[in-house]
């Protein structure tokens, strides 16, 4: 199933039949996802902390690194840290800033600051919506780097490029680093930790954290091992890009060490790419070479020690999170919390709407159906009033409505912002049709069809078919199918 | 005074020699700031050839500023304590527009888009700046020889040394360029020079002065301070630029510091210590200024009391490898990329090692390797670890120490201004010059040097006064009580 | 000391320091560079003697915590004034040669 070229240190693997252990190996994965906080400035100077502007319009000394230029926190980028660390079960403690020197264009001080052996939040966990537990080993606070783009080589790459030009405005804005324990074992299960530490970050109103827009950015070290040996050599994969991706480069990665391993080779412990045109990792730096970061506790600023009623206040303000939003859906509509309607419902943040509609005397599973398909496009606030999508339903389940009434009912209410059902219903002409006056149109189709419902009730349940359009055809399309039918098996019997 | 009187006349009007009697002058309407700066100006044109205590005159920007002082004056308006007077500022603190160079080629041409806080607070408070003062490149050196723009001689003797770091500010005062001047003291940088030119010079604590705009040397050690003729004038100075900044993080949130109004209240009574376990080295020309420093104290009514302060002699050890740490990675950010010089090579790394190797002296870099390498993997605990310990049980000997005295009194340089060349070959005979100032930098305490004499070939002697945290008030007590019995003796005016 | 001031610091100390720093040193530079450094290191060893194990390291002089700004923003500096000052610019931000030997 594998073919590997060890002269380009490449392999293709087949499409991943979702089972692991692969060929007799496991997958150890721990992720490191770096997000960018929802703050209105940077870290540590008052620039607008904005994506997408004019290059170099956010800029000051501190941004630039200017010579005199002294950092100052943000305390709203604290609190927001506070809040992740909080969401993600984690002990948030006193904490302290270091410096991590090395050099690059894009970083003006030729250090990041950034939190090192104490870092704000320690020793959390994030569960999976299948239950499932991801240690967090920490999430810490530091700066953003500026953007490099280069200019003259094939494709923005840097190997050919004339020159490289740097843009300030995204240096220094405020990242939390969520180190993930190796507890991911699939790359589902990877895809599922990014999706609902995304949505964890979303509800608390942490960061937009989205991949696409690089405010939330994905790093994945990856090994393998037989079941039960020691842990292997890992490789630090850099450059996912969306949680698809995410899946690929793991599952590409860890197919690439099995076949090395297999071949008898050493995993090399390095820094490698993932290319999304390729679909393969490359090496992009190996660890013998790395750099020697010299921290050292950063002198510009002092400790960081929330107290214990800050910390509490926070948490008292932290809103309901993902998973315990499924957790009541699921309860109040008797479906299953990792069911894709409550996943999706929850990630729309539509969820209290649809609690609301039961509220309002509509049948929440019925409304659960019909936000899901129905209001993909609107936001965790939809404009049909709750009450009047409950007044649909009632009229739906109460039998007034057949489900392809419903729908059309449903359309007019999406597209007007709300209506009342019932006249919507009268205005298309969708008179009530009465359970008796259903019965008596049955009653009438048996005894004209009588030599189809003879073959029904001999056993041969095509002739059904026959009997139910003949119904349809005499109520006018107002009978309702899943009735019609119930009604039929109840005579036969 | 030890130097000749420095009043002087300008059309019939005496112009006197303290910023205190300018500004009271100024702000009375009794003298013109336009005049008492063409004074200062012709005063620099007559020396400043041989001297070099400037390493860019500002002429313009200052008969400017000088002309708002007078129309202010003409206008009712009071333009603040320090009204009319010049002020010659260190090249490495920011000043919006006016180039700022640390004496280093790395930065010529570099004009600043901003004020430091320092030179925000002068302004404000009528001061006039007259230039920016030559200095060791970027404050590393005790003897303002390592400037890429030629040495700063002393003006009490042509062929000796004005002291250093800030040995342009110490000189720019002994020869009445201008009454006040303002340095920065890292491991002396303030105190010696002006010991070695025969003027006041005080490191406040840490924390006092903003260093927000100050080109940091090394974080945890720097403090801005003034240099000046008389004890007052560094009172007044201090009083204007002390007091909380919220653009340094490490700024003690208090007022400004309030010192005038203690000068005159006399020591009797207060404890002023002896360290009997000092590090030796002092000429005796030195030494026998110090034994008349105590004497004059004990007349006034001073207590002398001995202490102990047994991991003095280590000072200079933990500054050797603490202050070239932190700048080696405060001096990482001059890499040709957002300002200063830049020395083209083929790509970026390249680029940044020809920048530095041609932007940096001998001494910068010896303290940058000195630095990378006692923070650099295995070597840290030994070095930099080792001297972050050795800071404490300094910090905890001067605790001791200041439970008996209320002050401490030492030499503030072990020997009289030295020939210019005498040490340029021998980095560590250079380094012990710092040997009695380096401990308060690492305890964080305010000290000063006042001059008390002359030594050996008629050379200024200073005394060094350091205090406690935050003890500026009985410091400047004591200093005021030296210069009253120096002039008392005739030493002084 | 038992040590000699050759053994403070090797010669490979001294070109990795270098690296680090991004300082291009000649041969001589290196050779002169690591004597000096050698000389101050062995000088420095005085603290060598010192039993350290129970003293905490000491980073700040005065002890502050909690030192924070609002989250507000404040005008920044002018990109021309920046790009101004700048060795090389281009179409509103920093130009550097190409970023190749560097990590990225
Ligand atoms: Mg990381
Ligand atoms: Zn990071």
């Amino acid at each position: 199933m594998t073919q590997f070229d060890m002269s380009k240190n490449e392999i293709k693997v087949a499409p991943n039949d979702g089972s692991y252990l692969l060929d007799g190996y496991e997958l150890v994965c721990g992720l490191e996802v770096h997000v960018e906080l929802a703050t209105a400035t940077k870290l540590f100077s008052a620039s607008a902390n904005r994506f997408g502007d004019e290059p170099n319009t956010h800029i000051d000394p501190v941004t630039l690194g200017l010579p005199g230029a002294l950092p100052v926190l943000n305390r709203q980028a604290v609190e927001l840290a506070m809040r992740i660390g909080l969401a993600l079960n984690c002990t948030v403690q006193s904490s302290t800033f270091h410096r991590k020197n090395y050099f690059y264009p894009d970083m003006p001080k030729a250090y990041q600051i950034s939190q090192y052996d104490q870092p704000i939040n320690v020793n959390g966990w994030l569960e999976l919506p299948s239950g499932k537990s991801i240690g967090i080993e920490r999430a810490h606070l530091e700066e953003d780097t500026g953007k490099s783009t280069h200019v003259g080589g094939a494709g923005g790459r840097i190997h050919g490029s004339a020159h490289s030009l740097i843009d300030f405005n995204r240096a220094g804005v405020p990242l939390v680093e969520i180190v993930g324990r190796p507890d991911i074992a699939t790359p589902d299960e990877a895809r599922q930790y990014v999706t609902e530490l995304r949505q964890i970050l979303v509800a608390i109103g942490a960061s937009d954290a989205k991949m696409e827009e690089g405010s939330m950015r994905c790093d994945a070290n990856v090994s393998v091992r037989k079941p039960g040996a020691p842990l292997g050599i890992r490789c630090e994969i850099k450059n996912v890009n969306s949680v698809r991706s995410l899946g690929r480069a793991i599952e590409y990665e860890a197919r690439r060490q099995i076949v090395l391993l297999e071949a008898g080779e050493k995993i090399r412990q390095e820094t490698r790419h993932w290319d999304e045109t390729d679909g393969r990792t490359h090496t992009l730096r190996s660890k013998e070479d790395a750099d020697d970061y010299r921290y050292f506790l950063e002198p510009d600023l002092v400790p960081l020690d929330p107290d214990a009623a800050w910390i509490e206040a926070v948490r008292a303000a932290l809103p309901m999170l993902p998973r315990e939003r499924r957790n009541r859906l699921a309860q109040a509509t008797g479906v299953a919390s990792d069911a894709e309607s409550i996943m999706v419902i929850v990630e729309r943040g539509q969820d209290d709407y649809v609690l609301a509609v039961g509220l309002a005397g509509g049948d929440v599973g019925r409304a659960l159906v019909h936000v899901k398909e129905a209001f993909a496009e609107q936001g965790s606030n939809p404009a049909v009033p709750a009450g009047d999508l409950a007044g649909m339903i009632i009229l739906e389940t109460g039998g007034k409505l057949t489900s392809t009434q419903a729908k059309t009912v449903l359309g007019e209410l999406v597209a007007h912002g709300g209506g009342d059902a019932t006249a919507i219903a009268a205005a298309k002409g969708f008179e009530a049709l009465d359970n008796s006056a259903l019965e008596a149109i049955v009653d009438q189709v048996i005894a004209a069809q009588s030599e189809s419902w003879a073959k029904y009730c001999g056993g041969e349940e095509k002739a059904m078919g026959a009997l139910v359009g003949a119904i349809m055809k005499a109520s006018q399309g107002k009978a309702d199918g899943k009735a019609v039918t119930a009604l039929l098996q109840a005579k036969r019997s | 005074m030890f130097h000749q009187s420095l009043d002087w006349t300008v059309e019939m009007t005496t112009i006197p020699s303290t910023a205190a009697a300018i500004a009271d002058a100024v702000r009375s309407g009794v003298l013109k700031a336009t005049d008492v700066l063409e004074a200062h100006l012709a005063r620099i044109a007559e020396r400043e050839g041989e001297i070099h205590a400037f390493n860019l005159v500002t002429t313009d920007e200052a008969r400017a500023a000088a002309a708002r002082i007078d129309a202010d004056v003409a206008a009712g308006r009071d333009p603040g304590v320090l009204a009319g007077v010049p002020i010659a500022i260190k090249d490495n603190m920011c000043t919006r527009g006016i180039a700022t160079t640390c004496s280093s080629k790395i930065l010529e041409g570099w004009r600043p888009p901003y004020d430091a806080t320092v030179v925000q607070r002068l302004a404000a408070a009528g001061a006039v700046t007259i230039g920016k003062t030559n200095l060791d490149e970027f404050a590393m050196g005790s003897s303002t020889e390592n400037s890429a723009f030629g040495v700063t001689y002393n003006p009490r003797d042509i062929t000796r040394v004005s002291g250093g770091s800030s040995g342009g500010s110490a000189a720019a005062v002994a020869a009445g360029f201008s009454p006040i001047s303002i340095g920065s003291d890292t491991g002396g940088s303030i105190r010696q020079p002006a010991a070695l030119c025969g003027v006041v010079g005080v490191k406040p604590t840490y924390g006092t002065v903003s260093r927000y705009g100050l080109v940091a040397f090394a974080s945890s050690l720097d403090q801005v301070g003034p240099f000046s003729t008389d004890v007052r004038d560094s009172a007044l100075v201090l009083e204007a630029i002390s007091g909380h900044d919220p653009m340094d993080s490490t700024s003690i949130p208090q007022g400004p510091l309030s010192l005038q109004g203690v000068l005159s209240q006399g020591v009797e009574g207060l404890r002023v210590g002896r360290i009997t376990d000092m590090p030796g080295g002092a000429d005796p020309d030195v030494t026998e200024r110090l034994e008349a420093a105590f004497d004059a104290l004990q007349a006034a009514g001073a207590i002398m009391v001995d202490v102990q302060m047994p991991s003095m002699k280590y000072g200079l050890t933990a500054y050797y490898l603490i202050a070239p740490a932190e700048a080696s990675s405060n001096l990482a950010r001059y890499d040709g990329v957002r300002y200063g010089m830049r020395v083209n090579a083929p790509d970026t790394n390249a680029m940044y090692s020809a920048t530095r190797s041609a932007g940096f002296g001998d001494e910068v870099k010896r303290r940058i390797m000195l630095g990378t390498y006692a923070l650099s993997a295995g070597y840290y605990d030994a070095y930099y670890g080792k001297a972050l310990k050795v800071r404490r049980l300094i910090s905890e000997d001067f605790d001791r120490a200041y439970t008996k005295a209320d002050v401490l009194l030492t030499p503030t340089s072990p020997i009289v201004a030295f020939p210019v060349g005498a040490k340029s070959d021998d980095p560590l005979a250079m380094y012990l010059c710092d040997v009695y100032t380096i401990p308060t930098n690492l305890a964080g305490h305010p000290a000063m040097s006042v001059p008390f004499g002359t030594g050996a070939f008629g050379l200024p002697v200073g005394v060094q006064i350091m205090a406690p945290t935050l003890g500026e008030q009985t410091m400047f007590r004591v200093a005021a009580s030296l210069e009253r019995s120096m002039i008392a003796s005739g030493g002084g005016r | 000391m038992s040590e000699t001031a050759s053994e403070r610091i090797s010669t490979e100390a001294v070109i990795k320091a270098a690296r680090l720093s991004r300082l291009d040193l000649t041969p001589a530079e290196v050779a002169r560079m690591t004597s000096q450094l050698a000389g101050m290191l062995e000088h420095f060893a005085d603290i060598d003697a010192l039993d350290l194990s129970a003293v905490e390291p000491m980073t700040r002089p005065y002890p502050l915590s909690n030192v924070f700004r609002e989250d507000v923003v404040v005008q920044g500096l002018d990109r021309d004034e920046v790009l101004a000052n700048a060795p090389a610019a281009e179409e509103g931000r920093f130009r550097v040669p190409p970023i190749v030997g560097l990590d990225g």
